[in-house]
C-alpha cells in the first residue's frame, strides 16, 4: 500500500493507507526462553480509532488493521520475517501458477462455533469482491477469473461534466472460485501468477461467519472472528474514541498462539501523550514514537526498545510528463538527480537512523531481493558524476530553470525536512533551484498526481501488502497500474512482470522481478530513497516486544511479566 | 423576567444560524476532497470513493450541503461521521466529558481566583499580594502547553501521583490534572480581576457606611464588598466557559482526553463538515445559555439590575 503520511505523527493521519498484516508464526522470541511471562496477564497497545467497521476486506488502514489481525486467521500467516506459513490451509498446490486447489484444515471453528469450511472461504471472498458491497480491498482479488463480472461498474457523466462511478455487477460470485467439497477450494485465476498464494495471509482473504455477510455494519461493531484473540465482551468492547479490547481465544491452534491473556488497544489522537504513558508504564508497547522522542528513545527506555528493517520504502517520482526530464537529456538529468541526493547522511541527520539508503525498488526485507542490481550504482551519493550528467543533459537540451524544481508533499507527516535536505543536495550539487512545494493535507497532492499535473517532482512511499517482490513492482509501476499515478509505461517492464508471475518456481519469479527493475534503473520513474525501520519501544510490565516483516507489531509474541 | 428570558433564548435561532453557516463554509472550503484523504496513495475502486462522496452528499453544491444538514437537524439526525459513527452517539460520548472537564477547571479557578484575589486585595502591598501578583504573571506568561507537558511529566511520569494521561478512564480524578491546566491562566485572571475589584469596592461609601453601623468585618467583606465585586468576575467566568468547553483542543491534546476538543481538532483536518459543525452548534448554545446565565446572576448580585420585558 502507498503510504500517505510519512510518520504518523497525528491520529488523523488515518488517511495512512497501510494494511498491516500483524501475522507471524513458528517459535517464540529469540531469548524468551528464561523469561517467565504471565499467560493471563492484558497487554495495553497504542492504537486509534479505526476508520471503518472491523471487516477484514474493508480495513485498509493500520489502526483498523491491527485490530482485524488480531481477531482473524486466514490461509496463511507470515512468520516474523515475512515467510508466509499455512494457518487454517492444509495444503496449497498448483502445477501452472494459474489454477490453485486449496485444501482447509478441518475442526476450526468460529469462536460463535459456526465451522470454517471451504464454503466459508468462498462466500467470504465472493462478498468481498463483489462491487456493491463497496470493500475498500475488494481489488484483492482481481486476479481470479470472473472478477470483472462481480466488480463491474456503470459510468455515468453528469450534467456538471463530471462522472461518476456506481457498482453494476453482472454477476454475483466470481466464476474461478468454488468449493469442490467441504475442504477444497479450487481457484482459477485469470493469468499465471506465481505468487498468488503469497497473499493469502493478508486481511482481505480471512474468512467471515455468515452473519458478517447478512449485516456487514453491525458484525464489523463486533466481529466473531477465528484469530488468536477475541472481543472481550459478547456484546462487543470497542468503546468508540477510546479503546479495543481483546482477550485469548483459547480455542485458536494456529502459529499465532497467544502467549498473554489479551491486547487492550488504546486511542491516542497524538503520539506524544502516549510516549508519556509508557515512561510512566501506563501503556505497555507504541509503534508510533513522537518524531521528537527518534533521538531519545534508546536513552528513555535503554533495555526497552527495538528497531527492525521493515518492508516500507520511499521514492521520489518524476513525472514522465516533465519536459524537463524528457528524451535522452531528461535520462540524464534523472540520473543526475538520484546522483546528487546524499541518502547515508539524511537517513543519519534528519531520520535519526529509522531509514536505510535504498537499494533498489524492493526492501531488503523481501525474499528474493537482490542488493546488487545493474544499474542501481545510481542510488550512490557522487555530486561530482551529478554535476557532469547535468552537463552533458544541458548540452543536448537546456534546462528550463525559470521556475524552481518543486517537490510536492504534505507537510503534515514530518516530510518537510527530508525534502528540504534532497533540495539543498540538488541545488549545491546541480546549481539548479529547488524547494518544496507544500500542501497541508495529503488529499490535495494526490488530485495533482491523479490529474498529471504536478509541476515538478513528488514523494511516495509504499508498504508491501504482503511478503512479495511484486507487490513492489507491479501495484506502482506496470502500465495502468492502480498507484501508478504519474503513469509510468514500459512494454519490456510489463513482458518481464508477466513472466515473473508466470514462472514455475519463485526463484525463476524473483529472477524476473529483479530483471525488471534493471529497466525501472534505466527509465528511472522514480529514484528509491530510503527502506524504512520501525522502532519500538515498550514498558517495565511486558518482557520484550518485536514487530513482524511489515512493521506491525507481534502482539501474540509479547509476555506479560 | 420569564419573558426576558424567551426573549433571550429566541436570539440563539439567528446566531445559530449564522455561525453553523459560516463553519459549515469554512470546512467546505477546505482544499482536498476529503474521501480521498481517507485513503493512501492505494485508493479503492472509484465506485468506493462515488458511493461515500454521495454517502456524505460531497457531490452536491455547498449551499445544498447545508441544507441537506439543516432539514436533518430538525428531524433530530445528526447523520454519520467519516468512521460511519452515528454523529449523535459521538456527542453524547464526547460532551460528558469536556463538560466535566470544563466544570473542574470553572470551579478550580472560580473558588481559588477569588479566595487568593480577596485575600490579596485586602491585605493590598504585602507579601502575600506581592506573591500572588507575581506568580500570576508567570502564568499568564506560560504558554498552556509548556504548563501542560511539566504538570504531567512532574506528577505523572516522575511523582506518580496522577496518570499522566486521562484516556478511557474520564472520571473526576483523572481529569483533576488536565483541569488545573486549563483553569490556571484563567485562575489568574480571575485572581487579578477580583483583586483590583475587591482594592476599588474597600473604599466605596456603602462599605464605609456599612463599617460605621458596626458591622462585622467579615459580614462587611462577605456581603458588601465581595458581593459588589463579583459582577465583573462573573462575567469574565460565564464568557470563559464556553471558551473552556471549546478552546480544550490543547489541553485535550496533551491528555488524550476522549472529548470535544480532540474530536473538533479531527474532524476539522479530515474536512468533516457535519461533525464540525454538530459540535460547533452545542458550543454555541453553551455560549449563549453561559452569557445568558451571567446576565441572571447580575440581578441577585446587585439587586439595582432588573430585566423586564
Amino acid at each position: 500500500m502507498r503510504l500517505s503520511r510519512m510518520s504518523r505523527t497525528l491520529g488523523v493521519a488515518a488517511s495512512v493507507a497501510l494494511a498491516l498484516s500483524a501475522c507471524g508464526g513458528g517459535s517464540g522470541t529469540g531469548g524468551g526462553t528464561q523469561a517467565t511471562g504471565d499467560p493471563n496477564k492484558v497487554i495495553t497497545a497504542y492504537s486509534n480509532e479505526p476508520q471503518n467497521p472491523l471487516l477484514p476486506a474493508n480495513t485498509n488502514e493500520v489502526y483498523g488493521g491491527r485490530v482485524v489481525d488480531q481477531l482473524f486467521a486466514g490461509l496463511r500467516a507470515y512468520d516474523p520475517n515475512g515467510k508466509p506459513v499455512n494457518d487454517l490451509a492444509e495444503s496449497i498446490d498448483t502445477t501452472d501458477s494459474q489454477t490453485w486447489t486449496i485444501k482447509v484444515k478441518q475442526g476450526s471453528k468460529f469462536t460463535n462455533g459456526e465451522a470454517i469450511t471451504a464454503k466459508t472461504f468462498v462466500d467470504s471472498w465472493n462478498f468481498a469482491a463483489l462491487s456493491t458491497n463497496l470493500q475498500n480491498n475488494g481489488f484483492f482479488f482481481e486476479s481470479l477469473e470472473g472478477y470483472d463480472a462481480v466488480s463491474a461498474v456503470k459510468k455515468e457523466t453528469g450534467a456538471d461534466g463530471k462522472t461518476k462511478t456506481t457498482p453494476a455487477p453482472t454477476a454475483q460470485t466470481m466464476s474461478g472460485l468454488s468449493a469442490k467439497d467441504d475442504s477444497t477450494i479450487t481457484v482459477k485465476l485469470a493469468q499465471p501468477e506465481s505468487d498468488w498464494s503469497l497473499r493469502l495471509g493478508y486481511s482481505a482473504f480471512y474468512p467471515l461467519p455468515s452473519e458478517a455477510l447478512k449485516d456487514p455494519k453491525k458484525f464489523g461493531e463486533n466481529p466473531v472472528g477465528n484469530g488468536p484473540y477475541k472481543m472481550a465482551k459478547d456484546t462487543g468492547s470497542w468503546v468508540h474514541d477510546q479503546s479495543i479490547s481483546l482477550v485469548k481465544n483459547p480455542d485458536y491452534k494456529g502459529p499465532r498462539e497467544a502467549k498473554n491473556g489479551g491486547v487492550t488497544f488504546k486511542f491516542y489522537t497524538d503520539p506524544g501523550p502516549a510516549y508519556t504513558d509508557l515512561q510512566a508504564d501506563n501503556l505497555d508497547v507504541t509503534d508510533v514514537l513522537p518524531s521528537n522522542a527518534l533521538k531519545t528513545y534508546t536513552s528513555d527506555f535503554p533495555d526497552r526498545n527495538s528497531t527492525k528493517p521493515i518492508a516500507t520504502d520511499s521514492t521520489l517520482n518524476i513525472p514522465g510528463y516533465n519536459p524537463n526530464f524528457q528524451g535522452d537529456a531528461g535520462k540524464l538529468r534523472r540520473q543526475a538527480l538520484s546522483y546528487a541526493i546524499n541518502r547515508e547522511e539524511i537517513a543519519k541527520v534528519v531520520f535519526n537512523g529509522t531509514r536505510t539508503p535504498a537499494t533498489g525498488y524492493a526492501p531488503p526485507v523481501i525474499e528474493g531481493y537482490k542488493a546488487d542490481i545493474p544499474g542501481n550504482e545510481v542510488l550512490k551519493y557522487d555530486p561530482a558524476k551529478a554535476k557532469d550528467l547535468w552537463a552533458q543533459a544541458e548540452k543536448i537540451k537546456p534546462y528550463d530553470g525559470s521556475k524552481p524544481l518543486q517537490i510536492a508533499s504534505n507537510t503534515d507527516g514530518g516530510n518537510k525536512e527530508w525534502i528540504e535536505a534532497v533540495a539543498n543536495n540538488f541545488k549545491n550539487n546541480l546549481g539548479i533551484q529547488a524547494e518544496i512545494q507544500p500542501f497541508a493535507k495529503f488529499a490535495e497532492v494526490l488530485n495533482l498526481r491523479k490529474s498529471q499535473s504536478l509541476p515538478g517532482l513528488t514523494r511516495a512511499g509504499w508498504q508491501g501488502d504482503y511478503p512479495s517482490l511484486y507487490n513492489f513492482l507491479g501495484p506502482v509501476w506496470a502500465t495502468g497500474a492502480s498507484s501508478n499515478y504519474e503513469k509510468y509505461s514500459n512494454p519490456d517492464f510489463d513482458k518481464l512482470l508477466k513472466e515473473g508471475l508466470a514462472a514455475k518456481t519463485t526463484q525463476e519469479a524473483s529472477d524476473k522481478f529483479n530483471k525488471a527493475q534493471e529497466i525501472l534503473f534505466k527509465d528511472l520513474p522514480g529514484v528509491p530513497l530510503w527502506d524504512y525501520t520501525r522502532p519500538l519501544v515498550w514498558s517495565n510490565h511486558v518482557v520484550k516486544a518485536e514487530s513482524g516483516w511489515n512493521g506491525a507489531i507481534l502482539y501474540y509474541n509479547i509476555q506479560a511479566k | 423576567m420569564i419573558r426576558y428570558i424567551l426573549r433571550r433564548l429566541l436570539q440563539v435561532i439567528p446566531v445559530f444560524l449564522g455561525t453553523t453557516l459560516l463553519v459549515y463554509f469554512m470546512v467546505f472550503a477546505l482544499p482536498g476532497d476529503p474521501i480521498a484523504a481517507l485513503f493512501g496513495d492505494r485508493q479503492p475502486p472509484q465506485s468506493v470513493i462515488d458511493a461515500l462522496r454521495a454517502q456524505y452528499h460531497l457531490d452536491q453544491p455547498f449551499l445544498v450541503q447545508y441544507g441537506i444538514f439543516l432539514k436533518n437537524l430538525f428531524t433530530l439526525d445528526l447523520g454519520v461521521d467519516f468512521t460511519q459513527q452515528p454523529i449523535a452517539a459521538t456527542l453524547a460520548r464526547i460532551f460528558p466529558v469536556t463538560a466535566m472537564l470544563a466544570v473542574e477547571a470553572l470551579a478550580i479557578q472560580a473558588i481559588f481566583g477569588v479566595l487568593f484575589g480577596l485575600w490579596a486585595g485586602l491585605r493590598r502591598g504585602g507579601i502575600f499580594d506581592s506573591t500572588v501578583l507575581i506568580a500570576s504573571l508567570v502564568v499568564i506568561a506560560v504558554p498552556t502547553f509548556v504548563l501542560g507537558f511539566v504538570f504531567q511529566l512532574v506528577f505523572g511520569v516522575y511523582l506518580g501521583w496522577a496518570k499522566p494521561t486521562v484516556g478511557a478512564q474520564a472520571d473526576w480524578g483523572n481529569l483533576l490534572l488536565p483541569a488545573i491546566v486549563l483553569g490556571l491562566v484563567s485562575f489568574a485572571y480571575v485572581l487579578r480581576l477580583t483583586r483590583a475589584s475587591v482594592i476599588e469596592n474597600m473604599n466605596a461609601d456603602y462599605v464605609r457606611t456599612a463599617t460605621a453601623k458596626g458591622l462585622s468585618r467579615p459580614r462587611v467583606v462577605l456581603a458588601h464588598i465581595l458581593r459588589n465585586s463579583m459582577i465583573p468576575v462573573v462575567t469574565y467566568l460565564g464568557a470563559n466557559l464556553g471558551g473552556l468547553m471549546g478552546g480544550a483542543i490543547v489541553t485535550e491534546g496533551i491528555f488524550n482526553v476522549p472529548g470535544v476538543g480532540n474530536k473538533l481538532y479531527q474532524a476539522t483536518l479530515r474536512g468533516e463538515g457535519p461533525t464540525v459543525v454538530a459540535i460547533v452548534s452545542v458550543l454555541v448554545l453553551v455560549f449563549v445559555l453561559a452569557n445568558l446565565l451571567v446576565d441572571l446572576l447580575y440581578a441577585w448580585l446587585d439587586p439595582r439590575i432588573r430585566y423586564e420585558a
